[in-house]
C-alpha cells in the first residue's frame, strides 16, 4: 500500500524569526501613563525582552500546519492503540466546547452567574453513575491518573475514618503503570500480584495475600490482554469480606457501556476516562479528563466542591468535612465535561450499547484474522481488545517494535507495544467501534504481510520506518545527551 | 437507529460473525457472569439529533455570563487575555488534535517539536534551564513541586506563604497527604510575605519555601530575598509566576528560584470554567532527573537527521511504576500547543507589549476606582495587574448588581480569607479598554453609594 511521506521540513519556530516581524495586534494605550517601568519598581522588571521568535502570522500558520502533517492522528491514519481507545472525536463535541457561554465562562462566576455550566456538570456526573452503577461521581480529576490518586485517597481517607491504618494495596502485574505510581503517591506500599499464565487474577493467590492490612485491590476490567475477569464477583466479595476496597481503574469502559457496571460487580470505586470512551480528543497527550466514581459510603470523601441541586438550582457544596481536598484549582476539566456529555446525549443508551457491542466485535474480527501469523496471548473471545505475541517473529529476529515500524510505513499507527508486560513481545491492538470492516481487513492484511516478509524479506522489516518525516530514532542519545531546549547554533 | 459514530452495517456484521465463528454478538460475552449483566438500557436520555442537541446545549451555555456578554474583571488564576485568531485554527487540525501522545516517535514528529518549542519558551520566561511537557495545571503543578523538592532534599515541611492562591494550597495538601509531608504557613499581613516571619519558619526541616508572584493578591513578592532566605536553610525555592507576565517581568530564575511553576491559562487557553488549563512546570538543570512529567529531547535518526523524542523516560510511571517521581501520564499538551502557538505570535516583543498594556491598564483602573468614595486599595504593595479593592459594601451583593449591568466585577475575597471579606480582587488584562474601565467605575459608584 503506497504512504507517501511528509514533505521534508525541518525548521523549529525560532529558526524561522526575522527581527522586526509581527503576528499580534494590539491596540495602543488608551490610558494615561502606558509606561510600566514607571509603574513597576525596578528590581521586578525583566533586563531584556524575552528570546522568543519575531515571525508573521502567516509564517504562524504554515510553519504549525506543516509540522502537524508530521503526525498521526485518528483523523488521518488507523490508531490501533490498545488500551487507548483511539476512536473518532466528533467534530460537534469541539462545536459545543467552544460556545461563548462555556470556553469563555470564569470558573469564579458566582453560582447563579453560571447556572448551565453547573447543570451540565450535575447531568453529566447523574449519567456516569448510572452507567458504572456507582452512587455519587466527581468530576474534579484532570486524567485518569489523578482519577485513581482521587479514588486511592478516598479509601485511604474511608479506613482511617473507621480507625483503620492499612497499609498495602494488591495490584496486579498486568497493571497499567499508573496504578501503582498513583497507589504509592498516595502513600501506601504497592504489592504486585501475579496474574495466572491467561492474565486472570489468582484468585486463591489473591485470598492468602489479602489481610487487614491490605487498604484496596485495583483492577482493570475487562484486563489489559482484553479479557473480562470471569471470576470478578467472587473476588470483590472476597475483598470486602476482608475489608478490602475494590477500585477499577476504567481504562477499558468501553467494553462494557450498557453490558455491564463496575458498580454491579461490586466495585467500591471507578474512574472514566472521558478521553477515551467518552470521545474527546487526546489531543498528542491531553489534556483529558479522569471522573471518578463512587459508591454511597465513600461519598463523604469525594473532592471539593461537589456540584448539587436543590430545586431548580445549582451550587457548589464546599460543606463537606470528610473531603479529601482538592485535586486541581477549580472544578475539573470542564471544557472535556462539555464534549462528553454531548457524546452522551448524541448517543442515548442504545446507542452506548452499540458502542461496546462493536467494538467486541470488531476486536473478535481482527484476533481471528491475525490468529494463523501471530501467536494469540489468550484464547478468544476477547472484549474491545487483543493482544497477540511477536514471539514467533522474534526468533526469526524481527521484534514487537520492528513490526511496529514497518505498520508505520504500511499507512497504520501502531498497536500498543511491550504491554501488557506479563505477554512476550506483545502487541495490543485496540480498534474502537468506529472503525470500518474495511479498514480493519486493510490492517490486518498489513499485518499478515509483515509475518511473511519475516520469513522472506526481514530486511524491510529492520529498515522501517522508510515513509515517515524521520527514521528510528536515537534514544540513547537523548538521554546520555539531554537537548531539551533550543539555542542558537554559533 | 443507525449511530453514525459507527460504521458496521447489519450486513457487515454478520460477515464479520460468520468468519469469527460466532452466531451473534451475544456469544462473544459468555465470559461475562450471566448475574452481573445488566438486565436493561441504560437509564441515560434518549439519544437526541444532532440540530436539537446544538438548541440544547446553546440553552445551557446561554445560561452563563460570560466574558463575551460582559465585561470581565475577574481574575485569582484565570484571566481574560487577548487570544489571537491562529491559535484555534491550528489546534484544530486533525493530526494534533486527534493523535496520542508521541510514543512512537516517527510518527510523532509534529507533536514532538511543538513540544519542544514549548519547553524552550518556558525556560526562557521563567529563566530556568529546563521545563516539562505541561502538568494539569497550576495547582497540581505546585503539588507536583512541592513531592519533588520533598524528593531532591529528603526533608518533610514545606512553607506557604499564606500569599499563595489559597486553591493551590488545598491542592498542594491533597499532594502531601500520602507522605505525611507538613504543610506550613508563613503570614502575609501587608499583601506580600512577611519575609522576617517566614526567617522564623523556614529550617532544617525546610523542603522548600514557596512563593507567588505577582500574588494572590496581585502584589509583587520580592522573589530575590526569598530565595536567599530558603537556600541559606538549605531548602529549594519553589516560585508561582504566570508565564504571560514574563514580558515584562523577570524571571524567577533569573533571581534565585529552583523551581518555577504557574498557571499558563493566560497564553491563549480559554478560560473555559477553569479547565483544561497549562500547568508549567521548570527547574533548574541539576533536578532535571527528578521532575515529574514528559520531557522531549533533540536527537538524531539512523541517517543523522534531526529528529525529537521523548526522554529520560525512565522517571516516569509507564518504566518506574511506583517508583515513579509522579503518577502523571496524560498531561495537557494541546493546551501547550496554544500557549507556543500564543508565544510565536506574541514573539519578543508581542509578549512585551501585552504585559505593559496590561500593567498600565491595571494602574489606570487602580486609580479611577479609588476616587470611588469609600473605595480604597487594601494592599500598598507594587501590583501588577491584579489587586484587591476594599469596599463599603458586600462585594458578592456588588458582584451580583454589577453582573446586571454587564460588568463581571471581580473576585470576592471573603471565601478565600475571612478577614478580607470586605475586598473585591479585580484584574485588569490588556483587552480591556479605557472605557469599559471608566463605565466600570461609574457603575460600581452608583453601586457602593
Amino acid at each position: 500500500m503506497a504512504h507517501t511521506a511528509a514533505a521534508a521540513y525541518d525548521k523549529l519556530i525560532f529558526e524561522l524569526s526575522s527581527p522586526g516581524r509581527v503576528a499580534w495586534s494590539l491596540a495602543d494605550a488608551d490610558v494615561p501613563e502606558a509606561d510600566a517601568r514607571k509603574l513597576l519598581p525596578e528590581k521586578h522588571l525583566r533586563k531584556d525582552a524575552p528570546a522568543l521568535p519575531e515571525v508573521s502570522e502567516f509564517d504562524v500558520v504554515r510553519h504549525y500546519s506543516r509540522l502537524s502533517r508530521m503526525n498521526y492522528g485518528v483523523d488521518t491514519h488507523f490508531y490501533p492503540l490498545g488500551s487507548c481507545t483511539m476512536k473518532y472525536n466528533p467534530r460537534i463535541n469541539e462545536d459545543m466546547a467552544r460556545l461563548p457561554g462555556f470556553a469563555r465562562l470564569h470558573p469564579l462566576a458566582a453560582e447563579t452567574l453560571a447556572q448551565g455550566a453547573l447543570e451540565l456538570m450535575h447531568a453529566l456526573a447523574w449519567d456516569l453513575a448510572e452507567i458504572a452503577g456507582m452512587d455519587a461521581v466527581s468530576l474534579q480529576p484532570a486524567a485518569g491518573a489523578q482519577g485513581e490518586f482521587t479514588g486511592v485517597l478516598m479509601i485511604r481517607a474511608y479506613h482511617l475514618s473507621r480507625g483503620e491504618k492499612r497499609t498495602k494495596v494488591l495490584i496486579p502485574d498486568s497493571a497499567h503503570g499508573t496504578n501503582p505510581a498513583s497507589t504509592a503517591i498516595a502513600g501506601y506500599e504497592v504489592v504486585e500480584v501475579k496474574s495466572l499464565p491467561n492474565g486472570e487474577v489468582d484468585v486463591n493467590a489473591l485470598a492468602r495475600t489479602l489481610d487487614t492490612d491490605v487498604a484496596a485491590f485495583m483492577i482493570t476490567v475487562p484486563n489489559t490482554l482484553g479479557m473480562f475477569e470471569p471470576r470478578i464477583v467472587e473476588i470483590t466479595e472476597l475483598c470486602h469480606a476482608k475489608g478490602v476496597q475494590v477500585y477499577m481503574d476504567g481504562a477499558n469502559l468501553n467494553a462494557i457501556l450498557g453490558i455491564t457496571r463496575p458498580g454491579d460487580l461490586g466495585f467500591d470505586v471507578c474512574h472514566f476516562n472521558l478521553h477515551k470512551t467518552f470521545t474527546t480528543p487526546h489531543g498528542g497527550g491531553g489534556p483529558g479528563a479522569g471522573p471518578v466514581g463512587v459508591k454511597a459510603h465513600l461519598e463523604p470523601f469525594l473532592p471539593v466542591p461537589v456540584v448539587t441541586k436543590d430545586g431548580d438550582a445549582y451550587a457548589l457544596d464546599w460543606k463537606r468535612p470528610k473531603s479529601i481536598g482538592k485535586l486541581q484549582a477549580f472544578w475539573g476539566n470542564f471544557g472535556m465535561l462539555v464534549r462528553a456529555y454531548t457524546y452522551i446525549r448524541t448517543m442515548g443508551p442504545d446507542g452506548l450499547r452499540a458502542v461496546s457491542d462493536n467494538a467486541i466485535l470488531n476486536a473478535n474480527y481482527i484476533m481471528k484474522r491475525l490468529e494463523k501469523d501471530y501467536d494469540v496471548a489468550v484464547p478468544g473471545p476477547c472484549m474491545h481488545e487483543c493482544v497477540v505475541s511477536a514471539r514467533r517473529q522474534k526468533k526469526l529476529g524481527v521484534t514487537a517494535t520492528d513490526i511496529a515500524k514497518r505498520l508505520l510505513d504500511l499507512g497504520f499507527y501502531a498497536p500498543s507495544t511491550y504491554f501488557p508486560l506479563i505477554v512476550e513481545e506483545a502487541l495490543m491492538i485496540e480498534p474502537t467501534e468506529t472503525e470500518a470492516k474495511e479498514t480493519l481487513d486493510q490492517f490486518c492484511d498489513a499485518m499478515i504481510q509483515i509475518a511473511r516478509e519475516t520469513e522472506a524479506n526481514a530486511a524491510v522489516i529492520h529498515d522501517a520506518p522508510l515513509t515517515t518525516p524521520v527514521r528510528r530514532l536515537d534514544q540513547t542519545k537523548a538521554a546520555r545527551e539531554p537537548d531539551l531546549r533550543w539555542s542558537r547554533r554559533p | 437507529m443507525a449511530s453514525r459514530y459507527i460504521a458496521n452495517t447489519p450486513h457487515e456484521q454478520k460477515q464479520m460473525l460468520g468468519l469469527i465463528g460466532a452466531g451473534s454478538i451475544e456469544d462473544l460475552l459468555v465470559k461475562i457472569p450471566a448475574k452481573a449483566r445488566l438486565p436493561r438500557p441504560l437509564g441515560v436520555a434518549a439519544a437526541m439529533a444532532e440540530t436539537d442537541l446544538i438548541r440544547h446545549l446553546k440553552a445551557l451555555a446561554g445560561k452563563n455570563a460570560d466574558a463575551d456578554s460582559h465585561v470581565c474583571f475577574m481574575g485569582a488564576g484565570s484571566y481574560d487575555h487577548y487570544t489571537p485568531s491562529p491559535i484555534n485554527h491550528l489546534i484544530s487540525r486533525g493530526e494534533f488534535l486527534t493523535a496520542y501522545t508521541p510514543y512512537q516517535p516517527e510518527a510523532s514528529q509534529g507533536t514532538l517539536r511543538t513540544i519542544y518549542e514549548y519547553q524552550t519558551m518556558i525556560a526562557e520566561l521563567t529563566g530556568m534551564d529546563v521545563a516539562n511537557a505541561s502538568i494539569y495545571d497550576g495547582a497540581s503543578s505546585l503539588g507536583e513541586a512541592a513531592l519533588m523538592a520533598h524528593a531532591v532534599t529528603d526533608r518533610n515541611e514545606i512553607v506557604l506563604s499564606r500569599s499563595v492562591n489559597p486553591l493551590y494550597k488545598r491542592v498542594t495538601a491533597t499532594y502531601c497527604e500520602g507522605p505525611a509531608i507538613r504543610l506550613r504557613d508563613v503570614a502575609a499581613p501587608d499583601g506580600v510575605t512577611d519575609l522576617a516571619a517566614a526567617k522564623k519558619v523556614v529550617g532544617a526541616k525546610t523542603a522548600a519555601l514557596v512563593v507567588q508572584t505577582p500574588n494572590f493578591y496581585g502584589c509583587l513578592e520580592d522573589v530575590a530575598a526569598a530565595a536567599e532566605l530558603a537556600h541559606g536553610a538549605g531548602a529549594l525555592l519553589v516560585v508561582v509566576a504566570d508565564p504571560v507576565n514574563l514580558g515584562v517581568l523577570e524571571g524567577p530564575g533569573k533571581l534565585g528560584a529552583d523551581i518555577v511553576i504557574g498557571e499558563g491559562q493566560g497564553l491563549g487557553v480559554p478560560m473555559s470554567f477553569g479547565g483544561p488549563n497549562l500547568g508549567v512546570f521548570a527547574a533548574k538543570k541539576e533536578l532535571v532527573r527528578r521532575m515529574p512529567g514528559r520531557l522531549v529531547g533533540a536527537t538524531v535518526d539512523s541517517d543523522g537527521a534531526r529528529g525529537f523524542v521523548l526522554t529520560l523516560q525512565t522517571r516516569e510511571q509507564h518504566i518506574r511504576r511506583a517508583k515513579a517521581t509522579s503518577n502523571i501520564c496524560t498531561n495537557v499538551a494541546l493546551c501547550a500547543l496554544m500557549a507556543t502557538v500564543y508565544l510565536a505570535t506574541l514573539g519578543r516583543r508581542g509578549l512585551v507589549r501585552a504585559g505593559e498594556l496590561s500593567t498600565a491598564k491595571a494602574h489606570y483602573a487602580a486609580e479611577r476606582l479609588t476616587k470611588i468614595p469609600g473605595v480604597s486599595l487594601r494592599f500598598a504593595a507594587p501590583f501588577f495587574k491584579e489587586f484587591a479593592l476594599k469596599l463599603p459594601k458586600p462585594p458578592e451583593r456588588m458582584v451580583t448588581r454589577l453582573a446586571k449591568q454587564g460588568f463581571l466585577a471581580g473576585v470576592p475575597l471573603k471565601t478565600f480569607e475571612h478577614a478580607l471579606a470586605d475586598c473585591l480582587l479585580v484584574a485588569v488584562t490588556e483587552k480591556r479598554t479605557k472605557a469599559e474601565i471608566d463605565a466600570f467605575a461609574e457603575a460600581l459608584e452608583k453601586a457602593v453609594a
